[in-house]
């Protein structure tokens, strides 16, 4: 009776946006008399930080501080169309939506600014501090706010912009399966360790490193959020989950917190990521979106290490004490796989 | 602990940035940990009327009769509502993109397809009222048999789940119960393979177990619109879902969601708004709809269980020549998304590799559970799950380092992939780099050198003129065209370095491998650097 640890690895790629595309999102960008901007999505924010990731895209594409941007979402009345929080399409779709609308609110700042400047909007240049300069001349500048008054009140102009991002729909060949299902993909290794107890079928996962390939972590904060509670779900998923413990029989089914297992603050273990930024050609500065796949690799990379520490596979989720001893028994006990024979 | 790797692919991009990049406080911050970010449910109404719903008991019956009178009798009952009260009863949540037919009812009719299928609403002064007054509502039930099984479901004779589609799986392109996806020849490369290994995946169902249930408050506004407070991940798709079930224009629709407790894929399907709406028609009183733990648990749509089975030809070098999937969704009684699910499972087939033959068959299979519906990954969790236990397996019969084993595979640049689109902006080879640096997993010089930006391209795959023969049993030089010279994978290593694994005997005889260059070690099963030894 003894504990044995292991390691397994799983590499994956994850399409971003709904699969064949046909999905589109729209924003609206505007700016108020005195130089603050206000970005109107229908887009849901559920905790992934949507408005956050659109707020600094839209600041960045106007060349304002990220203060002066506000992002308000999820109302249809004011919210312009958009598909919905899912697929890891928020990111990709919503962000290029933002981009192109800060871009043609940009355009009427910039002309506005020239007008007031008495130069030609190409010669001019936002400092990201609130000001619009002459380029190489920084003293012949004028502020967002004073713009946007202009704008307004004497020149009669509409700081604002409206975008969509679409990816045109594809086809899909019924006989061969040819089709375009995503324009990008995120790219993601990890390595899991765990412990197995060969006396109670008990899995203990000690260690996660990964590296995460994400075109642009717009984020890092909200990316690392992701990344790490991802890759507890997808521990959970492993190892705890399941509504229907005996599928496909339907017996036995969870109804609350108490029946339903999942991993609690002593399971979770530290994970070391790693973040590789190769852009998207057609990503928001690059970006893709670490949304769904975070918790993809952790499954298999488990299962993976379990084989590694005892030399049993469970190729049915979720692995629980009871599948790992009944595996154990049929092989006669706990072994790495230095002498686990090869299937 | 998140590092940046700034060094890696640094010439693909432009970093003089100002915002982006920045790890900027979130804009909701202060509201979400001071407790004051409103969610649906916070939004307080005078004369809130509460619906409940009565569901079935069974997986699988037909009604025979609803007896509702005692319960409409009954304290603080409003309204009771049945399938004939719902003015478009029969829809499916892809009809708004056109994909399938409507098929699943907001209130059973003749038939109840799942345990815990809705059957009739009732609007009461309290959720207590409302679910006292369910209690007294009888229905007559005439058990029918019952299938959970996928593959049970598609044996000839099987129980018939769901009447839009009475052979238990979905149709594709009206012609199709599969999606296929079908690439050089397959079944020509296992008999050249040296090693066949066919094995069999289940993943669960999986429940959301979002902090927060579904659900929605209905509130009629002035001029006959009606404001909808909602948990919905999907703003307009639960607006347009609700205005074609409710034959409403959608403009008289206010819907207003944004700050939502966890969805995971959850919160698309869109249970609760439309019954919600229809009692506050029928009322003019505001209806909150809400799911408990139980029935969120339950009867909310979890992520399917789909079974998988995956069937590889692998040469002795390493290189995988051939893959088959048959892949089985379970989508419960109803579609929902799950036939859309399983396209992107196609798509995704063979995972992030260069294999030049490919061949699937994808089903979305109809049983008598709970209808099964989108969650985080959908469609490619449970085959990166299958496809991933299947390449360390795989390793191991090779005798190859595991990581080692996929990076080999790994698509690159310019790969022809197996729905015929050309691979571009990899990185899975580099992940592998990072992820083994950090955790001090040992890799060979030249697969430390490796790059998704070289050594792909068309001969990888045979990507044009014939692809019904694999390619030959060559030696691994011959695998990728002449690379740049760093970027070359060679299988060179002193085969006395440990001792021969135990691998299985191919299925298929192999045919005589290849003469290998001088030095190679091909054919010999090698022992892993990592997985040769038990690791205390």
């Amino acid at each position: 009776m003894a504990k044995h640890r292991g390691r397994g690895v799983a590499t994956i790629n994850y399409p971003i946006g709904m699969n064949l595309g046909g999905d589109p999102s729209q924003a609206l960008v505007h700016s108020n008399p005195t130089g603050k901007f206000t970005v109107a999505l229908s887009s849901i924010d559920l905790g992934q930080g949507m408005k956050s990731v659109t707020r600094q895209i839209c600041a960045e594409t106007l060349g304002v501080p990220v203060e002066d941007v506000y992002v308000d979402t999820a109302d249809s009345d004011t919210g312009p169309h958009c598909m919905g929080s899912f697929a890891s399409r928020g990111t990709h779709r919503v962000g290029n939506a933002v981009m192109a609308a800060a871009r043609e609110a940009r355009a009427v700042m910039m002309e506005a600014a020239a007008e007031e400047l008495e130069v030609d909007p190409g010669d001019l240049e936002t400092d990201g501090r609130g000001a619009i300069q002459v380029k190489g001349a920084p003293h012949r500048s004028i502020s967002v706010r004073d713009v946007a008054i202009a704008a307004q009140f004497k020149q009669g102009k509409t700081i604002s912009g409206r975008g969509i991002f679409l990816v045109p729909l594809s086809d899909v060949n019924p006989e061969t399966g040819e089709m375009s299902p995503a324009t990008c993909y995120a790219h993601a290794c990890l390595i899991a360790e765990v412990e197995v107890d060969d006396e109670t079928g008990d899995v203990a996962v000690l260690k996660m490193t990964s590296a995460y390939e994400l075109g642009r972590a717009i984020n890092p904060k909200l990316v690392e959020q992701q990344l790490v509670g991802g890759s507890w779900m997808g521990m959970s998923h492993a190892l705890y989950e399941t509504p229907e413990p005996y599928y496909p029989d339907t017996r036995e089914g969870p109804r609350d917190f108490n029946e339903y297992l999942m991993p609690g603050p002593g399971d979770i273990c530290p994970h070391d990521i790693a973040v590789l930024e190769r852009p998207a050609a057609d990503g928001p500065f690059g970006a893709k979106g670490p949304g769904e796949m975070c918790a993809n690799p952790v499954l298999p990379a488990v299962a993976n290490a379990i084989f590694n520490a005892v030399g049993v596979r469970i190729d049915e989720l979720p692995i629980t004490p009871e599948k790992i001893l009944r595996a154990l028994k049929a092989r006669g006990g706990a072994a790495g796989a230095a002498s686990a024979r090869a299937r | 602990m998140l590092e940046l790797r700034k060094d890696i692919f640094a010439d693909e991009r432009d970093d003089n940035l100002k915002e982006v990049g920045k790890p900027t406080q979130r804009q909701d911050m202060l509201g979400h940990v001071t407790g004051t970010s409103a969610y649906y449910d916070d939004h307080r109404f005078a004369n809130l009327l509460h619906l409940k719903i009565l569901r079935s008991p069974h997986a699988h019956a037909r009604i025979r009769a609803i007896d509702d009178a005692a319960a409409a009798r009954a304290p603080g009952v409003k309204r009771i509502i049945r399938a004939a009260d719902v003015p478009v009863n029969l829809n499916t949540l892809l009809s708004l993109i056109q994909f399938g037919k409507d098929d699943e009812p907001s209130l059973a009719t003749d038939v109840v397809r799942y345990k815990g299928e809705p059957v009739v609403a009732v609007v009461a002064t309290s959720e207590r009222a409302a679910l006292e007054a369910l209690a007294l509502i009888r229905v007559s039930y005439e058990p029918l048999p019952a299938v959970f099984d996928v593959e049970e479901a598609l044996k000839p004779g099987a129980v018939s789940v769901n009447a839009a589609y009475p052979k238990n799986t979905f149709e594709y392109y009206n012609k199709y119960d599969h999606q296929k996806l079908r690439f050089g020849d397959a079944d020509a490369a296992f008999a050249q393979a040296d090693i066949v290994l066919d094995e069999r995946y289940q993943m669960s169902p999986i429940e959301h177990a979002p902090t927060e249930t579904n659900g929605s408050i209905a509130v009629p506004d002035t001029n006959g619109r009606f404001t909808v407070y909602t948990s919905t991940q999907a703003l307009f798709f639960s607006l347009d879902t609700a205005a074609k079930i409710n034959a409403m224009p959608s403009n008289q629709l206010h819907f207003i969601g944004g700050t939502v407790g966890g969805g995971f894929g959850g919160k698309v399907d869109t249970l609760t708004e439309p019954l919600a709406i229809l009692a506050a028609r029928l009322t003019g009183a505001p209806v909150r709809h809400r799911l408990s733990r139980h029935e969120e648990m339950q009867f909310g749509s979890p992520r399917g269980g789909e079974r998988i089975y995956v069937k590889d030809g692998i040469m002795r070098d390493g290189r995988i020549i051939a893959r088959k999937v048959h892949a089985y969704f379970d989508s419960g009684a109803y579609t929902r998304l799950s036939s859309y699910a399983a396209v992107k499972c196609a798509a995704h087939i063979p995972g992030p590799y260069t294999i030049p033959n490919v061949y699937a068959d994808v089903y979305c299979v109809y049983t008598n559970r709970t209808p099964a519906t989108a969650m985080r990954g959908f469609g490619v969790t449970a085959l990166d799950f299958a496809l991933e236990c299947q390449m360390d397996k795989g390793a191991v019969a090779v005798g190859i380092d595991p990581l080692e084993y996929r990076m080999l595979n790994a698509y690159r640049d310019g790969d022809m992939k197996a729905h015929r689109r050309e691979a571009k902006n990899c990185a899975l080879i580099e992940c592998a780099q990072v992820a083994a640096e950090k955790a001090n997993w040992p890799l060979r010089d030249e697969f430390r050198r490796m790059s998704s930006r070289a050594g792909g391209g068309a001969q990888r795959t045979s990507g044009g003129a014939d692809r019904t023969r694999a390619p030959a049993p060559a030696p691994a030089a011959a695998t990728r065209p002449a690379p740049a010279a760093p970027q070359r994978v060679t299988y060179e290593r002193p085969a006395a370095s440990a001792p021969a694994q135990n691998a299985p005997p191919p299925r298929t005889p192999a045919p005589p491998p290849a003469a290998p260059p001088a030095g190679s070690t091909h054919g010999a099963p090698r022992f892993s650097s990592v997985f040769g030894t038990r690791r205390r």
